[in-house]
């Protein structure tokens, strides 16, 4: 069992070279799920190759009215960034769900995104936000929707030689909000039964003109659900319309029953937390 | 911490006793220096590994080990082949004894695995890397054979049986056929049947509570040297250097003069490291490879292979008459024990009602065996899984009376002079003082907000004394050295040092204890049972009063009087009549000249100590539940105490709270959980629920010190105690928190949620 050799690239260009080289090579952020996996043998890398001394790969700026977010950036610097935080307070909550504070410390969201579990914290929120992901590979750079980087539990959609050098979020809309909501039976320091994340945009009278809804931990991926969303555009996020977004929720989580959970419970949850999220997602908006 | 209450009202003033000074194992803990299990380096040490059965019951048909021989690194392997086959032989530790034949089957397999996660063989190497990877290439076949999880399961008809030798014990004859009850066991009095049928008020209800895992921080780890002459060390992290010497020594047929055992700082323990596990392990690698041998266990081989507290299932019926006056109580309850006897039966069942004075009463308790982890010691073993369903049912019996949940206890409470179950009366017990205590505090009538409820439950522990054995010895500047063999878990080195201190009338920084290894100190049973600080407190009492005997004839010697006419007061001797009348001479001065006077200054007292008192607790919780989710926030919590004398009380209300905290993760998270092939499927902590921080309030504490007569300075013993009301204390807030009751533990958010959705 030779250790894996360890590689820390400088530029973009070298980092894809290298993972391009070895198909066993893997990419290592903040290394709190690759070390853990390494640790009990479910993945044995030949290559491990660090992101973080890659020039701009940690750091949050200013793009295209958004944000622009460094893959290897840890949970704990987006709190940090004052304009990240009041422009999309229910991405930065969901990223510092994450673990404790030493696990934020290294913990990052594109880690989170790409390591695929289906009960990734910050992954519902960013889809609800509608963040997209610059990924750069030996055929350049391609950027697509945060929710399609995953495709399974542990799999996600980029090809040989790839890896995700930043995540960007739009410019807040105006009377825009955005939530996101876990249920766990501890307080911390536990993996999500159910996940969910809203993001709202309500108009002068307080009438919804979007919303972007999306769950976690009830299907192979996190889940952008759209008949959600539709429920509650045109409303005042009145009762009936609520209750419709939750209806579609419950119909469209699919989770399995594990040592976590039963589905009749996840389905259940998964109805109560994007009424709460939503809640939440709509006083932001009423603020802005 | 709070400030002690109402210490006036029992207890004499002492100077050092009941202060709280800086406990002596402090800086080396905190900086990182103190030598816990696997920091031990031995020179020349190699590194174990074992590998461990991925059935939950298999006959290993064949190993086959030479792959592993052959890796470059490997020094030794061994398998059950390189133990003993030994003949059934029962040794009795206290909180863990059990039968020779079965503790060495549990540490290496032999004929069958029992339980996924048993260790089949054993690797040692140059480095862990090797070890790991020679392990992994032993080749194991096994026939893999059914296997049972549950009680159900285990006492089906026709269930697979897991020790074909094993009958049950305890019935009236022994039973033709093997099976998986190890024992019955049954305690009462009156005539339960009879009164619960002419009872005003009658409740009853099947109640369950799953095996949880003590949870110490620090995994089991040793470091074992055996020479070509046959002598041998040890190293180890567990609550007794005696236990390992008399198991080791038992399973491997060694003298146990030729063992030495050396006591390692421990991480936690809470009667889990009352077995060995490694140990017997590292010495025959260590024989086989002629170097010293470490072997350590990671998180999930702790969960996996050390012993939980078993699981309960428990049917009780209660009557009572209309004033709340229990008039009768008929319990069964079957532990489900894991794979090999538990010791938790007979506790169980002889606790369920010893904080009651129940005229009518029948408690059977089962030994049920089961394919999962052979169980261990828990704070308190067998007490709290049978505590819990006594008092759900004596709070409903309260709801369906109109009765304040403490008044009804009042009425019931066991108290000084009473005839327990087992035919004793009792002694200077506070289990209605604790009552009072926690009535008159003010969270029992603080307010309570939307979906909240408030929970009382009492408990008690009997509680031990035992075997110990002390030295005290005087350094020539008068300083001096207490040695006990007692591991210190939970502060007792200071406890120690205090206790001495206070016997001597000297400061405590005069005191340095040592915890020594077997072969520097006499017999000490194994700290657990919260026996130490009164046993072997007693015997470091009883040594520095020989010390001050000692002391005053010295003087005597010196001022050429009679030892009559000298004077032990402040840590000084003082000349009564002749020349020297009225001066003194301190313990430095006559340590000083002891050479003159008759030699060094010691003294060693070996006892067994009797008048141990059991201790009593009640808790008040409250919670809040979320009615959509299910989720169960505990706001509040209070834990009222009997404690005897708190010798620090820091570490009275540490053990408090820390009890508290484990008994609500009992209650609310935590639970093992197996998958369909009997796999254990959360051996971590992030699936294994313990409660962190901030699941939980600050654990409120308030010390009743009625102290014990049998004890110099009234001592009854802390730690076991405040583990065993949290179940009960729980549940009952739930329960009125929802206006429904939940039976089965933990009171996870989906179950809470299911019977909220049942209700509505
Ligand atoms: C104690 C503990 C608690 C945890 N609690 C939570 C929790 O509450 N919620 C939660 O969602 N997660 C939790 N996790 C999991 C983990 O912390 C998160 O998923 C985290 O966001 C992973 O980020 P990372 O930077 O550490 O990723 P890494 O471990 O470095 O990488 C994770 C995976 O993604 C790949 N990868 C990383 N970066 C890139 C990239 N830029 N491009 C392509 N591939 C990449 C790696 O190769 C690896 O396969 C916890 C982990 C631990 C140890």
């Amino acid at each position: 069992m030779p250790s894996p050799q360890f590689h820390s690239p400088e530029t973009v260009e070298q980092a894809s070279a290298l993972l391009a080289a070895n198909p066993q090579a893997r990419v290592l952020a903040g290394g709190t799920d690759l070390i853990v996996q390494l640790r009990s043998r479910r993945i044995a890398p030949t290559a491990i190759v660090d992101i973080k001394r890659i020039a701009g790969m940690s750091g949050i700026r200013a793009a295209d009215g958004g944000f622009a977010i460094g893959a290897a950036t840890p949970c704990t610097a987006l709190k940090d960034d004052k304009a990240l935080a009041a422009a999309w307070p229910g991405v930065v909550e969901a990223a510092n769900l994450i673990g404790s504070v030493q696990v934020r410390n290294r913990a990052t969201m594109a880690g989170n995104l790409c390591n695929a579990s289906p009960a990734a914290d910050s992954v519902p929120a960013l889809v609800a936000a509608g963040a997209t992901v610059l990924i750069a590979g030996p055929s350049g750079q391609r950027e697509v929707p945060a929710a399609e980087v995953t495709s399974g539990p542990g799999k996600n959609t980029l090809a040989h030689g790839e890896f995700v050098v930043e995540i960007r979020l739009p410019a807040r809309p105006q009377g825009g909000g955005d939530a996101y909501l876990r249920s766990i039976p501890r307080t911390e320091m536990d993996i999500a039964v159910v996940g969910a994340g809203a993001a709202l945009v309500l108009d002068a009278s307080g009438t919804c003109t979007s919303a972007r809804i999306s769950i976690g931990a009830v299907a192979p991926t996190v889940l952008l659900v759209e008949a959600a969303g539709a429920a509650l555009v045109g409303s005042k996020l009145d009762d009936a319309a609520l209750e419709r977004m939750a209806e579609a929720v419950r119909v469209a989580a699919k989770p399995i029953a594990d040592k976590r959970g039963t589905v009749e419970y996840r389905i259940a949850m998964a109805g109560v937390l994007a009424k709460r999220v939503v809640e939440i997602a709509r006083q932001r908006a009423e603020k802005a | 911490m709070n400030a002690p209450q109402d210490k006036a009202s029992f207890k004499p003033a002492y100077d050092v006793v009941g202060t709280r000074p800086v406990r002596p194992d402090g800086v080396e803990k905190v900086t990182g220096k103190a030598i816990y299990g696997t920091d031990h380096v031995a020179a020349g040490m190699l590194h174990g590994a074992i590998l461990r059965s991925p059935h939950p019951h298999a006959r290993i048909r064949s190993i086959d080990t030479r792959k592993a021989e052959a890796l470059p690194g490997v020094k030794a392997v061994v398998t059950g082949a390189d133990f003993p086959s030994l003949a059934s032989l029962e040794v009795s530790l206290g909180e863990g004894s059990g039968n020779i034949a079965a503790i060495s089957r549990n540490c290496m397999a032999h004929e069958k695995v029992l339980y996924d996660g048993h260790a089949v063989a054993a690797v040692a190497a140059t480095s862990a890397v090797i070890a790991e990877e020679a392990a992994a290439l032993i080749e194991v076949e096994y026939e893999v054979l059914p296997h049972v999880l549950t009680i159900d399961e285990a006492l089906a008809p026709g269930a697979p049986v897991l020790h074909e030798d094993m009958f049950t014990k305890g019935l009236p004859e022994k039973p033709a056929e093997p099976s998986n009850a190890a024992l019955c066991f049954t305690v009462g009095r009156g005539e339960p049947d009879a009164a619960i049928a002419a009872a005003h008020t009658v409740v009853s209800g099947r109640y369950s509570a799953l095996a949880v895992h003590q949870g110490y921080i620090e995994p089991h780890a040793c470091v074992a040297s055996y020479n070509a002459d046959g002598q041998v060390q040890v190293w180890a992290s567990s609550q007794g250097a005696f236990m390992i010497r008399t198991l080791c020594a038992s399973i491997l047929g060694i003298s146990q003069a030729d063992i030495r055992v050396t006591p390692l700082e421990i991480g936690g323990g809470f009667g889990g490291k009352t077995k060995v596990y490694l140990e017997p392990v590292a010495i025959v690698l260590s024989r086989k490879s002629g170097r010293p041998v470490r072997l350590a266990m990671s998180r999930a081989d702790v969960f996996r292979a050390s012993g939980p507290a078993p699981g309960v299932v428990a049917d009780i019926t209660v009557g009572a008459d209309a004033d709340g006056t229990i008039t009768g109580v008929v319990m069964e309850f079957k532990m489900l024990s894991g794979a090999n006897p538990g010791n938790d039966t007979h506790s169980g069942a002889m606790s369920a009602l010893a904080h009651y004075n129940v005229a009518n009463c029948r408690v059977t308790g089962w030994d049920v065996l089961c394919n999962t982890a052979a169980t261990a010691a828990y704070r308190a073993p067998g007490a709290p899984q049978t505590i819990f369903p006594v008092e759900c049912c004596i709070d409903e019996i309260a709801q369906k009376l109109g009765l304040d949940p403490i008044d009804i206890r009042l009425k019931n409470a066991a108290r000084p002079g009473d005839v327990g179950i087992m035919g004793m009366p009792a002694g200077e017990i506070g289990y209605a003082e604790c009552l009072e205590a926690a009535k008159a505090h003010p969270h029992y009538s603080a307010p309570l907000g939307p979906n909240q409820g408030r929970g009382i439950a009492g408990g008690t522990w009997g509680n031990y004394g035992g075997p110990s054995t002390a030295t005290v010895n005087l350094g020539e500047d008068g300083s001096v050295l207490v040695t006990t063999g007692s591991p210190d878990i939970g502060g007792s080195r200071a406890a120690m040092a205090m206790m001495a201190a206070e016997t001597l009338e000297i400061a405590y920084e005069q005191v340095r204890v040592t915890i020594a290894d077997t072969s520097s100190i006499g017999f000490s049973m194994l700290t657990g049972g919260s026996r130490t600080t009164f046993a072997t407190g007693k015997a470091v009492i009883l040594a520095c009063e020989e010390i001050i005997a000692t002391l005053r004839a010295r003087a005597a010697v010196m001022w050429s009087i009679d030892v009559s006419q000298t004077e032990w007061r402040g840590g000084a001797v003082h000349c009564l009549s002749g020349d020297k009348a009225g001066t003194s001479l301190t313990m430095g001065q006559i340590a000083a000249k002891a050479g003159f006077s008759g030699g060094p200054i010691a003294a060693e007292v070996a006892l067994n100590a009797q008048g141990f008192l059991p201790g009593f607790g009640v808790h008040i919780c409250d919670t809040e539940v979320d009615p959509e989710t299910g989720h169960v926030s505990v706001t509040r919590y209070t834990v009222v105490q009997d404690v005897g004398t708190a010798i620090h009380p820091d570490y009275v209300e540490g053990q408090m709270q820390g009890g508290a905290a484990q008994g609500i993760g009992w209650a609310l998270n935590e639970g093992y959980v197996y998958d369909k092939a009997g796999r254990m499927d959360n051996p971590g902590f992030l699936d294994y629920r313990m409660p962190v921080c901030s699941d939980l309030p600050m654990i409120d504490t308030v010390m009743v010190e009625k102290p014990n007569p049998a004890h110099p300075f009234g001592v009854k013993g802390v730690g076991e105690v405040p583990i065993v009301p949290p179940l009960g204390a729980v549940a009952n807030a739930v329960s009125r928190a929802i206006g429904l009751r939940v039976h089965d533990l933990p009171l996870t958010p989906d179950r809470v949620y299911a019977a909220m959705q049942g209700k509505s």
